[in-house]
């Protein structure tokens, strides 16, 4: 699988190659400013990008602007964006084209290699992974809400939303949380049910549902 | 539904003289009858002012004057006031208003030297007689000049039989003895009306810059403007002390502790490794748990000390992210065309996130309107909520705060909350766009 990279920081960047390519991943180019990551996009066709938001010159959200540039040249082009903080604003303007193929993460979260490279072959495949962070706001805000739906879900039927609002799998969220695949499924069909969404088989499609869902507007 | 309502336009000038004669006629009409509303008033005003504060000044060393003087100069200062407001809302003349603050509980004679060794006082004092003369004239003329060739129609008219009777009426220089030279008189009268035309709304304009040189001091009202400066640079200063005392304290008990600690289990890990496997692992997980915790907690710090999406989009996107993290539903407006400088960006952010923080807090509020926009040179940003109402600054509701924050940059805040709501506060920043 190939990898475009971009991180600024030498060390970061270091890191992340040994651990993408300690993964068999194959490294394309590992960049380290937005315009050499807008050339790296459109000419190398990577598999997925992992990009930092904050990229010389500008040292502002370069890497993000690059990323949804080049998702509008090839639409669903994967790619995993890293910050040193999330913003709900940014995961919402990554989902907006509802195509998929869309990670943003905390970096914090390469401290688990096994998770992190999981994310990256995710979103590689079409799915999503969006931080615990980003949906634990979302789940926040909904549960302000006397009248939200969230409200009335039990404590574990939130904990496999929350799950899958990451973008996890079935099979992943059973893992997780030490339970059967069944009963996650169930869970699952309960709580589409009380948040009056339609039940889709398709992976991708669920969680791209139930993300707009949540950061739908009061 | 659309944001918060918008701060009042208050720029009362005439914006005249472009659109024809019809409202260059009725800015001549207004004139003339401005001014004669100011000739009436301004006689038996400023005379009684006048021999109010004489008196009153005469009777200090009798002690009854220490009592009455601060009483007196406040009528004569209400009395500039109210015609400083005059000279913006009609001519657009601006006055700047520079009293020295005299402390509110100051006792009798205090108060009073206070006011006589400000010497704004003594330029109000010097400005009551001539506005009863000079500028009784110039804020009579203008009504003259409307009305004075009225009479000479009406002379011409015939109404010089009865004037002159027999012998000679005087209208101007004009001596009227008969209908010839009744006709002289209207022409007289027709070329002061055509005079009056331009001049009028002028004379007008004169009164108030006459009473601008003579209320304003451009030293004084430069002395005023250090005294605002110094008083927000102290603010400034202690603030940013505050903070930097707040940042280190973080540091020292949070981040840099953490690494200590890891240090040390590194250190130990170093010695097991060997010895037992096990327990190094268990305590390499507790150390990778740590570093997430540092960084955790370097990262709200650095979002107190300047939030990265403020850096990275911007004043507009950094509000709309702060409102997206609020348990309240909070629309966001934006128009805004460019970026402000970055410390106005910061100050304003801040402002905004403590008055949003106080609705929520305080309010029980339901929705939020965020209006930000740029317009004649000034930032403007309201937030309005539908809450109890009830805020006010002071009372410990860190809107003192927001006001020292803005201060800095010459800004401004005004909160409207009555009982009951809504809550609107709106704040002002000079500043440019880039």
């Amino acid at each position: 699988m190939r990898v475009v990279l971009a991180e600024d920081l030498f060390l970061l960047r270091d890191g992340l190659v040994r651990l993408l390519e300690a993964y068999d991943f194959e490294i394309a180019a590992a960049v380290e400013s937005g315009p050499e990551l807008e050339r790296a996009l459109a000419e190398l066709e990577p598999d997925v990008a992992v990009v930092d938001v904050r990229l010389p010159p500008t040292h502002t959200d370069e890497g993000l602007q690059c990323a949804l540039t080049a998702r509008r040249a090839r639409p669903g082009l994967p790619v995993l964006v890293l910050s040193q903080h999330v913003e709900q604003l940014y995961a919402r303007e990554l989902l907006a084209d509802g195509s998929g193929g869309v990670g943003y993460l905390l970096k914090d979260r390469v401290f688990d290699a096994e998770q992190f490279v999981d994310a990256v072959r995710r979103v590689a495949a079409g799915g999503t992974a969006m931080d615990p962070q980003v949906i634990q706001q979302l789940l926040a805000r909904r549960s302000g809400d006397r009248q939200s739906p969230v409200t009335r879900l039990t404590p574990r039927e939130r904990e496999v939303l929350e799950l899958m609002a990451q973008g996890r799998s079935n099979t992943a969220i059973a893992g997780k949380l030490v339970v059967t695949e069944r009963a996650v499924a169930k869970h699952t069909a309960n709580i589409f049910v009380k948040l009056g969404l339609e039940i889709s088989d398709d992976d991708n499609r669920r969680v791209l549902a139930v993300l707009a869902y949540l950061d739908r507007d009061r | 539904m659309t944001g918060g309502p918008r701060l009042g336009q208050t720029d009362g000038m005439n914006t005249d003289t472009k659109d024809g004669g019809g409202s260059r006629t009725r800015a001549v009409v207004l004139a003339a009858v401005q001014g004669l509303v100011l000739a009436l008033a301004v006689l038996p005003s400023t005379v009684l002012c006048l021999v109010l504060t004489l008196v009153s000044l005469a009777l200090i060393p009798l002690g009854v004057g220490l009592v009455t003087t601060p009483w007196a100069l406040a009528v004569v200062r209400t009395l500039a006031g109210t015609r400083r407001r005059l000279a913006q809302e009609w001519c657009g003349v601006r006055i700047p208003v520079v009293y020295r603050p005299v402390p509110a509980d100051a006792r009798p004679w205090t108060r009073t030297a206070g006011l006589l060794r400000d010497p704004q006082t003594w330029r109000d004092l010097r400005w009551l007689p001539v506005d009863m003369t000079a500028g009784f004239v110039t804020a009579l003329l203008p009504a003259v000049l409307l009305l004075y060739p009225l009479e000479g129609f009406a002379v011409a008219a015939g109404w010089w039989r009865v004037l002159a009777d027999g012998g000679t009426y005087w209208y101007g220089f004009v001596p009227v003895t008969d209908q010839p030279t009744a006709l002289g008189a209207a022409a007289t009268a027709a070329v002061l009306l055509v005079a009056a035309y331009p001049l009028a709304p002028r004379l007008l304009v004169v009164h108030f810059r006459l009473t601008r040189a003579l209320l304003a001091s451009p030293q004084e009202e430069l002395a005023a403007r250090v005294r605002v400066l110094t008083e927000t640079r102290r603010d400034a200063v202690d603030t940013s002390a505050a903070e930097l005392r707040r940042i280190e304290r973080d540091l020292h008990d949070g981040a840099q502790a953490r690494l200590v600690a890891m240090g040390m289990d590194l250190g130990t890990v170093e010695m097991l490794v060997d010895k037992d496997p096990e327990q190094a692992k268990r305590l390499l997980a507790q150390t990778r748990r740590s570093s997430a915790e540092a960084l955790a907690e370097l990262r709200d710090l650095v979002r107190g000390i300047h939030p990265p999406v403020l850096a990275e989009r911007g004043l507009g996107d950094a509000v709309r992210a702060l409102a997206l993290r609020l348990p309240v539903a909070t629309e966001v407006e934006v128009d805004l065309p460019g970026r402000a400088d970055a410390p106005v960006e910061s100050a304003a952010y801040f402002a905004v996130s403590e008055i949003l923080t106080n609705a929520v807090k305080h309010s029980g509020a339901d929705r939020i309107w965020v209006d930000l926009h740029h317009g004649e040179g000034r930032l403007r940003i309201s937030v309005t909520d539908n809450g109890r109402g009830g805020a006010a600054p002071g009372a410990g509701s860190g809107l003192a705060g927001v006001e020292r924050r803005l201060g800095t940059f010459d800004g401004v805040l005004a909160v409207s909350s009555p009982a009951g709501g809504p809550t609107m506060a709106t704040m002002e920043i000079p500043c440019a766009l880039s």
